[in-house]
């Protein structure tokens, strides 16, 4: 799946319900407490992570076939 | 035409807070203010006001500042417990800067105290009675029609400097009637609401001082997306935890109120011209006193009287002249002793300060302030 | 911005103050997409709040705001909506704020069926305080002043609301994010006093006391425990266990709203042209 995962660090805070709740394991909280995207070639785009953010810290979009 | 009406103080009241463009009140029974909220209830609709009976004093109070933060003028009333749970949003609306009257008809306390039963004895609460640091407008009319006069000033007061206002009347103000005639509405000024000094986009900020040290905040719903709270904030509206900030807003609250103090401080003198002594008094008291005074002048003491309207802040200035002039001060009120103590504060000992207090239920009788300015002048209680 | 909800949103105030993985940040999402989806004028819109946690949510919100005092939300919202009719009013209030201080409040506040839609972010505990047990506490869970379990029973806010003459109740969590946004436009359609319990997570002060400091487990458990009202109406009592509760909406009856009764008053008063 062709996506942008964009993450907004200042915003996130690290507590990781984005990675848990991802069904795909494309998120981790790395050791600067910050989200980041390991795997973003597996991402379906379901959402699930921009959901439910607390932070507004992460937007995930389909890419746009050119 | 305005012609003779008879009526009660509580109900002036309402007629002056209506005069000077009150449409809105939130309140709760309680005795002796109830003809305030009675009143009210009857009167606001007729000119497309709202009123709304509250579950309890706290959202009385609530109700009038979320009123006035949306644009109108708002009253709420109350007497001893009543006023006492109301004390923590009048900080709120110390702090938030919001207009608003609160009509205290004393009665005797503490507690339950004698509801029915005329007291002077929230003197002191009305200055503090609130927590923190805030300064305080209380205004104490001795007749029906003054308590009208004195509502369409409180009113003016709360909008002028954006601060809580409070009408300190007593029972035998409140429940007197006398026959009144009313100003015609032409006669009567009004400050209007204050508006914002330029729009969001040139930079607006709801709590910047204007050159009176008073902010010109929006109503909400103009537009100016508007952040109201009690925390300590700066001019933008939002909190900050800044000991600088902490301060100066602080010592703006004070001195929007103070630097126009000669300007809301009311005193009224009889007698005075040639006085050797005074009775300094306020309220349904100074009824008392005025005759007392009068008495005494018949039989031949050089004696006059201060009347003070404007309780706080206190008329340091009016005071320190009087005690440079008399051979003494009587302070009669209807408590153990509260204003005398600012009295004292004030005349420093430039002459002696002597206090007739009353506390058992009746309002004073002239004899009994006669009798303390025999004491006065004879030099002081045996 | 990413997104068109942030428009609702004081971007200079963001990051919000909320600790990691609190539950609060989703509950005011779905409070500002409820207002984008029923498109309220955002110069016409008034956010009220208490005081705690939930109530710092006011600050963020790009409106017409007001923080308040403890438990007082409601009243003051009552005055601005009364002053104003056409002002769209949102409260914002937590399970202290609402059902302890402001108990009062909110019970006449759903008799008296003012045009208000309330919204109370329930983190079961004082959060802003460090974790002191609520009215809305469950029972048996722990507290910094319920050491050894609660034993105080919980309000049921939504049975509460009800009774008490709200026009509109209703229930969702932080992870059903589109339900709870849609529970609240329901919430704003209703000319009345509506209420919106939205169960969320506080893994700081609720959820290490009680064995769910990982905010997103916290969440799972409302997944796993929310059971949605046409579900929850069929299910044996048996399998209502403790944990199980209902979402959705529960009432929705029209009656006149305080305003327009009042509407009336001055029409029969003489003022209506005043």
């Amino acid at each position: 799946m062709n996506v942008n995962i964009t993450i907004k660090e200042a915003r996130c805070k690290g507590c990781g319900i984005c990675a848990t709740l991802c069904p795909k394991q494309v998120l981790a909280v790395s050791e600067l407490g910050k989200i980041r995207v390991l795997h973003e070639e597996a991402c379906i785009a379901c959402g699930q992570c921009e959901l439910r953010c607390p932070d507004y810290a992460i937007f995930v979009d389909k890419k746009v076939k050119a | 035409m305005s012609k003779a009406r008879l009526m009660q103080g509580n109900e002036a009241c309402v007629e002056g807070a209506l005069a000077a463009g009150v449409r809105f009140f939130g309140g709760y029974p309680i005795t002796p203010s109830t003809e305030v909220a009675e009143s009210m209830a009857k009167l606001l609709p007729t000119v497309g006001g709202k009123f709304v009976q509250m579950e309890d004093e706290i959202a009385s109070m609530g109700v009038v500042l979320g009123a006035s933060l949306a644009g109108k003028k708002s009253v709420t009333a109350s007497s001893g417990p009543g006023i006492s749970l109301k004390q923590e949003l009048i900080g709120y609306a110390a702090a938030a800067e919001i207009p608003v009257v609160i009509v205290n008809v004393q009665r005797v306390g503490p507690s339950t105290g004698q509801p029915t039963a005329p007291s002077q004895g929230d003197v002191m609460q009305a200055r503090w009675g609130t927590h923190g640091d805030h300064p305080m407008i209380a205004l104490s009319p001795w007749s029906v029609r003054e308590a009208f006069d004195n509502a369409v000033m409180a009113v003016n007061y709360s909008e002028r400097f954006r601060t809580p206002v409070i009408l300190l009347m007593d029972e035998i103000v409140g429940h007197l009637r006398e026959k009144v005639e009313l100003p015609e509405a032409s006669a009567i000024e009004i400050y209007p609401r204050r508006k914002p000094s330029c729009s969001r986009a040139e930079g607006y900020e709801p709590f910047t001082p204007d050159k009176d040290l008073v902010p010109n905040t929006a109503n909400f719903g103009e537009g100016y997306h508007i952040h109201v709270t009690g925390l300590i904030h700066d001019d933008t509206g939002f909190p900050i935890g800044s000991p600088k900030i902490t301060r100066e807003v602080t010592k703006r609250l004070h001195e929007k109120i103070d630097i126009a103090r000669d300007e809301i401080t009311h005193v009224e003198e009889y007698f005075m011209d040639d006085a050797e002594y005074a009775v300094v008094a306020f309220g349904g008291t100074a009824r008392t006193a005025y005759e007392a005074v009068a008495n005494a002048r018949k039989k031949g003491i050089k004696v006059g009287m201060v009347r003070l309207i404007t309780i706080w802040p206190f008329a340091d200035k009016a005071i320190k002249k009087v005690a440079e002039k008399v051979k003494g001060i009587l302070v009669a009120e209807l408590n153990y002793g509260q204003l005398v103590g600012e009295v004292e504060r004030v005349v420093a000992g430039k002459c002696p300060v002597e206090l007739c207090a009353k506390y058992d239920m009746t309002i004073f009788e002239p004899a009994e302030i006669e009798a303390g300015i025999d004491e006065l002048v004879a030099g002081g209680r045996a | 911005m990413e997104r068109s909800f942030e428009q609702y949103f004081r971007q200079n105030r963001l990051p919000h103050l909320w600790c990691p993985g609190c539950g609060n940040g989703i509950v005011m999402k779905a409070v500002v997409q409820a207002i984008e989806k029923k498109g309220l004028d955002q110069d016409k819109t008034v956010i009220v709040s208490g005081i705690g946690c939930s109530s710092r949510a006011s600050g963020y919100m790009d409106f017409d705001t007001l923080h308040t005092a403890h438990g007082r939300a409601i009243p003051f919202a009552t005055g601005v909506k009364l002053a104003n009719p056409e002002l769209n009013v949102i409260v914002i209030t937590g399970d202290g704020d609402c059902t302890a201080i402001g108990g009062n409040h909110f019970i006449h506040g759903c008799r008296r069926n003012v045009d208000l839609t309330v919204v109370l972010f329930n983190n079961s505990i004082y959060g802003m305080t460090g974790g002191q047990a609520s009215p809305m506490t469950p029972t048996h869970k722990k507290a910094t002043t319920a050491p050894y379990g609660a034993i105080d029973r919980n309000f049921d806010a939504c049975r509460l609301a009800e009774a008490a003459g709200a026009t509109y109740v209703a229930r969702s969590t932080a992870f059903h994010v589109q339900h709870l946004t849609d529970m609240i436009v329901g919430g704003l359609d209703n000319r009345g006093f509506s209420f919106v319990e939205a169960v969320c997570q506080c893994p700081t002060s609720y959820g290490r006391k009680n064995k769910m400091a990982d905010p997103a487990k916290m969440m799972m458990w409302m997944r796993d425990n929310a059971v949605m009202k046409a579900a929850w109406d069929k299910l044996p009592d048996d399998k209502k266990t403790e944990e199980k509760f209902p979402i959705g909406l529960f009432y929705n009856e029209s009656e006149t709203d305080y305003a327009t009764a009042y509407n009336e008053v001055i029409q029969i008063a003489g003022g209506a042209d005043k």
